[in-house]
């Protein structure tokens, strides 16, 4: 499988480190409530399609990033700087 | 008393030559991590401090003895002179010196020899004088720039000196076999 | 036998080879099949199961009886298909699979005994009495079964992977792949082709067809000239590519060195390519069938392409007396080959009513073969017409049942083949690939001038996709002749008729498996074993499923194939695992006193990547415990030295800086003075301890975190999280500076007086106190001092440029040895951290909290941080948690051990009376007795119990006494002082 990194191009997907659903992205108030920690930490969509989910660039730039990707057919359909998609 | 007296990461080694191609320790001088700060304009003050542009992702700039390679997300190493005074108020500036081991690989199988060790193509169409890449060296993270038609600049960390060469010889006989 | 004037081997260069330990000669250009055939070696090998005798089949790589081993010692290569091992000269070669010979084999009285072990016999001959299983009957089948088997010796050649990229990767090298790869190659794509043969060609080397009036093997012998001479162009011969993956990644097995007789020095035996493609285009022809009958098995039944290509490529005729069976038009090409190279054909056998002979032959139309004579090598066969049976002599049959297109690749990302009646076969399915084509026999296109312009054609539509322009290409002129056939699976009649060859499966094994209920594919291949194995059924499937299809009363569309997987043919783990051998298994980090060290004596232990010193022995020390409880005591008594480069350094700079270590760290350290030193914990989100360090204010935006050994790279990436993903709006930038550091442990009593004799400017206590830190030089050299503590005594950690490590180790060791101390290890640094009580991740394993530690006063209420929140939820606070406790021995065993449980006192040690267990252990030369960190229900409350440690591991039961877990000096005086 390969992810084209926004900044270093396509490379094989040996040079990242998966960390799984971006749900991680949206980390909630101190103040959010348990149901919204636990749904940050520990509930995951498991779906047969499309998934949203945090790749790190580790052995290239270093850069977090947001991937699309259908886990059926590992079509990867959109790869973004998690830095872009916060800002 | 005895002075304190540095060692290179290679410990000056002889350059090694395996059929066609030669590694060759590198001595690149001062090395800085140069990360500028939101929204610095460094490019300006880097060409007026140190004569080169401030190289894109995934290029290098200057020549021997002075080089800025992008060595990272919104990071360059420059390498070569200390860096300008000036530079600290629009970038961290960080000397990693003694952090990498830093070698040549020349000679006309260099591609060949690489292509067994980095994942990337590395072709002169695809991976041209002055492209530089943040990639896997075998199992190591390392830095790759091509600096000469068949030459390449190989950065690994300083502690895995001993691991780069073993990877590169190896490499290198295998391809020296095949003639 | 040769046949002059026939073939494209070199016959000025003789070779020698030995099959069985007998001599014979063959010709360089030979395959090792080719030079048995023409030494008129029939009888080759024994099958899987009934040990029956097998001769070789095809002349190709789906090749699944002529398995043999290669070589000797840790050289040896067990299933070489004969059919792809090239010849050279010295070659080595045994049959597999047979004792005490090929000839006369004692398990062939398994074909006696077929009747007790036809499909599925495992799952019901051997099932009773029970207890026979493991020791009776499981040593017996391992034995009996099987393939070759390995040399018991470590592999010594090397194997290596490689990367390639191309615009187009062309798979095959026959008529359709020189086309596509030429027609690429002329628009200016980066073309790679590749082919398992050694000669690329594909079909065009094995058949007597022509191209624009030339011999097909000449046009392809040009094509490939006119393709290696392009820049743009790399041909891979012997490169078999093994499967289709994500995101246009091919890999490909390279056989580099079985050519020769062993790999040279500094060469590799195999690599294994990864080829990214953006494109591919998939030619890799088809594969024979045969036609099932009664002991259609025997050697000299052949495929008749095989018999063709062994004619036409290497000069041998695989019989003097040769019969044909088709049901096909294309066979009829062998009789006539052979007949033109004036070899006598006895007979064509051709099962369809209306065949017309294509020559001078015998043709018997509306005819089958029913049987066949000659145990260990065909003798005669019997031909059954509508008027009756005749016997036909004849040493050689040629068998074609129609020709199966190579669709496997096709199917490596969850393709489905579709049926195609017209050739009564599976073709692929468009797009089953992204970014593949299909051109040629591989698609169903049997006939060389299809096979051209599907070539061309597959090239335009990848030149398409990558916007290139395709250039005109004349397709040349080739035999365009329509192939016809009337599908034949098998021919009615008793006795046993096989399908696979290479698991020794038969028609009858198929109808069983059905009439038993296994009516899915998948289920009858498990069943049967039909399909398993090295050639994973490439001459049988498409029978075995339009046989089961029959069973069940399905078409076989509805009935489907069995899952094509990745590898195509075999690939020794050698190859998969090349490049990890040795040295090449992981980096190895070594710190800038390593060679020191190493010269000290002192043995190297692995610390993640890292080589770090366990104890540094002096020449009087037997054990290892000797010279730690020496090292201890140096650090105690006088001053130590010990490198702790491998620490993990992070640079962190800019105006966020504070408020970053704020977030990640579970206290402040916004309120850090400068020149300050502080201990910090690190969480997970999800209230765990992640890390602990110590960080340290060089300015005001300007900190030098520090991490465990263990723990560096997941910090760095937990950081660069936080500042990317978290909070990109904060102004801070992080560096791994690990490596730029050498930094040397300066601690006990007399570590202020070492200093003190060697910086270039002397510290005082007032201006250094404890937790103080700041630049320095040493003999010139610009350097770090913090002054901090991991053993519980006066320390410091000095760190200097790692260039000038290796120096200023040696100078440390040689003061601190006139002061009476000197270098020390990993064990006594251990024993000097638990003698204090600090954690390391073997304390905190992931599942342990601050609280745990008995650090909760450290969770800041102040602020928000990385696991704030979670870490007080009540399954993280309430009370029955393991909390850490020192442990020491009170009853009369005194040892402790790491990794033993503890149990209520007096109560049997099993689970129900579980208490804790022990995460560090070492004997305290300072205390006299062992001393253990663990972790021990709601321990904190419980200092003074009593409880019993067992090891059920090492057999050790110890009363030991819950206590705090500093045992040595619990003021910290000395570390202050």
């Amino acid at each position: 499988m390969r992810l084209r990194c926004p900044i270093c191009g396509e490379r094989d997907r040996r040079e990242f480190y998966y960390q799984g659903a971006a749900v991680m992205l949206d980390r909630p108030a101190p103040d959010a409530g348990e149901a919204a920690w636990d749904n940050y930490l520990h509930l995951r969509e498991n779906p047969a399609g499309d998934l949203e989910e945090v790749w790190s660039h580790d052995a290239g730039c270093g850069a977090w990033l947001k991937v699309t990707r259908n886990v059926s057919t590992h079509e990867i359909k959109s790869v973004e700087l998690a830095r872009e998609v916060k800002q | 008393m005895a002075d304190l007296i540095a060692k290179t990461p290679l410990d000056s080694m002889e350059p090694v030559t395996i059929g066609t191609c030669t590694v060759t320790e590198a001595n690149l001088g001062t090395l800085t991590s140069i990360a500028p700060y939101a929204g610095a304009k460094i490019a300006d003050t880097f060409k007026t401090a140190h004569g080169m542009a401030w190289p894109a992702p995934n290029r290098a700039t200057g020549k021997d003895g002075a080089r800025a390679i992008w060595f990272g997300r919104d990071m360059v190493l420059l390498a070569g002179p200390d860096p300008d005074a000036g530079l600290a108020k629009h970038a961290a500036l960080t000397d990693q010196s003694d952090a990498w081991t830093a070698v040549t690989l020349g000679g006309a199988d260099a591609e060949a020899v690489l292509a067994r060790l980095i994942p990337l193509d590395l072709s002169p169409a695809n991976f041209k004088r002055g492209h530089t890449a943040r990639t896997q060296i075998q199992h190591m993270t390392g830095s790759v720039t091509r600096i000469g038609a068949d030459t390449f600049l190989l950065l690994v960390f300083r502690s895995m000196a001993g691991t780069l060469l073993h990877d590169l010889e190896r490499a290198m006989a295998s391809v020296a076999v095949r003639g | 036998m040769r046949v002059e004037g026939k073939g494209l081997i070199d016959r000025k260069q003789r070779l020698s080879f030995r099959f069985d330990g007998r001599t014979y000669h063959g010709f360089a250009g030979d395959t090792l099949a080719s030079a048995l055939l023409a030494n008129d070696v029939r009888h080759v090998a024994r099958s899987f199961k009934y040990h029956r005798p097998r001769g070789i089949l095809t002349a190709g790589s789906e090749e699944p009886n002529a398995l043999v081993t290669i070589g000797r010692g840790p050289a040896t290569d067990p299933n070489v298909r004969a059919t792809v091992q090239e010849l050279y000269d010295g070659l080595e070669a045994r049959s597999q699979n047979a004792w005490p010979s090929l000839g006369f084999d004692v398990l062939s009285i398994n074909d006696l005994a077929a009747p007790f072990l036809g499909a599925g016999f495992y799952y019901k001959t051997f099932m009773w009495p029970r207890a026979f299983w493991e020791k009776v009957y499981e040593p017996f089948i391992r034995r009996a079964a099987g393939l070759g088997a390995l040399g018991g010796e470590k592999d010594a050649d090397h194997y290596e992977k490689a990367y390639a990229f191309c615009d187009v990767l062309v798979i095959g090298a026959g008529p359709a792949g020189l086309m596509a790869a030429w027609t690429a190659a002329q628009a200016g794509a980066q073309v790679i082709l590749a082919d398992e043969d050694s000669r690329m060609g594909g079909r065009l080397n094995a058949e007597t067809l022509t191209i624009d009036d030339k011999p097909g093997a000449d046009w392809a012998a040009d094509m490939v000239s006119k393709l290696a001479a392009m820049d743009n162009v790399r041909l891979m011969p012997r490169t078999t590519v093994t499967g289709a993956h994500d995101g246009g990644t091919f890999g490909a097995l390279e056989r580099v060195s079985h050519h020769v007789n062993g790999v040279p020095p500094g060469g590799v035996k195999e690599t294994f390519w990864r080829i990214v493609a953006k494109r591919s285009i998939l030619a890799a022809g088809a594969i024979e069938r045969h036609i099932a009958f009664q002991n259609n098995d025997r050697p000299g039944i052949m495929a008749a392409g095989a018999v063709r290509a062994y004619l036409n490529r290497f000069g041998v005729s695989a019989g003097k007396a040769v019969t044909v069976f088709a049901n096909n038009d294309d066979a009829h090409r062998t009789a006539m080959d052979l007949q033109d190279a004036g070899v006598h054909i006895a007979a064509v056998i051709d099962s369809r009513k209306d065949a017309q002979a294509l020559g001078d032959y015998r043709l018997m139309s509306g005819a089958i073969v029913t049987g066949a004579e000659g145990r260990k090598g065909l003798e005669a066969i019997r031909v059954t017409t509508a008027t009756g049976t005749e016997k036909i002599a004849t040493d050689c049959l040629a068998v074609s049942g129609g020709w199966n297109p190579t669709v496997h690749m096709t199917c490596h990302m969850n393709g489905r083949p579709t049926w195609d009646e017209r050739i009564a076969s599976f073709v692929p399915t468009p797009g089953a690939i992204p970014g593949m084509e299909t051109a040629g026999a591989c698609n169903g296109a049997f006939s060389t001038a299809s096979c051209l312009s599907e070539g061309v054609a597959a090239a335009r539509s990848s030149l398409d996709a990558l916007g290139m322009t395709a250039p005109d290409i004349k397709i040349p002129q080739a035999d365009d002749s329509n192939y016809a056939l009337e599908p034949l699976w098998a021919v009615p009649g008793k006795g046993r008729a096989w399908l696979d060859f290479q698991n020794d499966v038969s028609v009858k094994d198929v109808k069983q498996a059905a009439q038993e209920n296994f009516t899915s594919v998948e289920h009858m291949k498990r069943y049967t074993t039909q399909g398993m194995a090295t050639d994973q059924g490439k001459n049988s499937n498409v029978a075995a499923l339009a046989l089961l299809a029959d069973a069940t009363g399905r078409g076989i569309p509805e009935t489907g194939t069995t899952t094509f997987r990745p590898p195509y043919t075999p690939v020794a783990l050698a190859a998969l695992g090349a490049g990890a051998q040795g040295k090449g298994f992981a980096p190895e980090r070594k710190t800038t006193s390593h060679a020191a060290s190493v010269a000290a004596g002192a043995p190297m232990i692995e610390a993640g990547l890292w080589y770090r010193p366990s104890h540094f022995p002096l020449p009087d020390e037997k054990t290892w415990r000797q010279s730690c409880d020496r090292e201890v005591g140096w650090v105690r008594n006088a001053v130590g030295i010990c490198d702790v480069s491998t620490l993990g350094k992070i640079d962190i700079q800019g105006p966020d800086a504070a408020k970053l270590l704020d977030f990640v760290y579970t206290n402040m350290f916004s309120t850090l003075k400068e020149n300050r030193v502080r201990y910090g914990l690190m969480l997970r989100e999800d209230g765990h301890l992640m890390d602990d360090g110590t960080t340290a204010r060089l300015g005001e935006n300007h900190y030098v975190m520090t991490t465990t050994t263990a723990a560096a790279g997941q910090v760095m990436r937990h950081l660069e999280f936080v500042t990317q993903a978290l909070h990109p709006e904060w102004d801070v930038r992080i560096m791994s500076v690990t490596e730029q550091w050498a930094q040397f442990a300066v601690a006990g009593p007399k570590s202020r007086e070492l200093l003190n004799g060697l910086l270039d400017d002397a510290i005082d206590d007032s201006k250094w106190p404890f937790m103080s830190c700041g630049p320095v030089t040493v003999q010139g050299v610009k350097g770090r001092l913090f002054r901090i503590s991991f053993s519980g005594e006066h320390a410091y950690e000095l760190a200097v440029p790692s260039r000038y490590g290796d120096s200023l180790f040696r100078l440390l060791v040689a003061r601190a040895e006139s002061l009476g101390g000197g270098a020390y290890g990993m064990e006594a640094l251990n024993v000097l951290r638990i003698e204090k009580g600090f954690i390391t991740h073997s304390e905190i394993d992931g599942r342990v909290t601050a609280q745990d530690i008995g650090m909760a006063r450290m969770l800041s209420e102040k602020k928000d941080f990385i696991g704030a929140t979670m870490a007080q939820r009540p399954g993280l606070t309430e009370a029955g948690r393991a909390q850490l406790v020192g442990l020491k021995p009170v009853g009369p065993v005194k040892q402790l051990t790491a990794g033993a449980h503890i149990y209520t006192d007096g109560a049997e040690p099993v689970a129900e009376h579980d208490q804790g267990y022990v995460t560090s252990v070492g004997f305290s030369p300072t205390l006299g007795h062992f001393i253990g960190l663990g972790f021990v229900t709601d321990g904190l409350s419980r200092h003074g119990d009593v409880l019993n440690m067992v090891d059920h591991v090492r057999g050790i039961q110890t009363r030991v006494e819950l206590c705090d877990p500093v045992f040595f000096d619990p003021k910290g005086e000395r570390t202050r002082g």
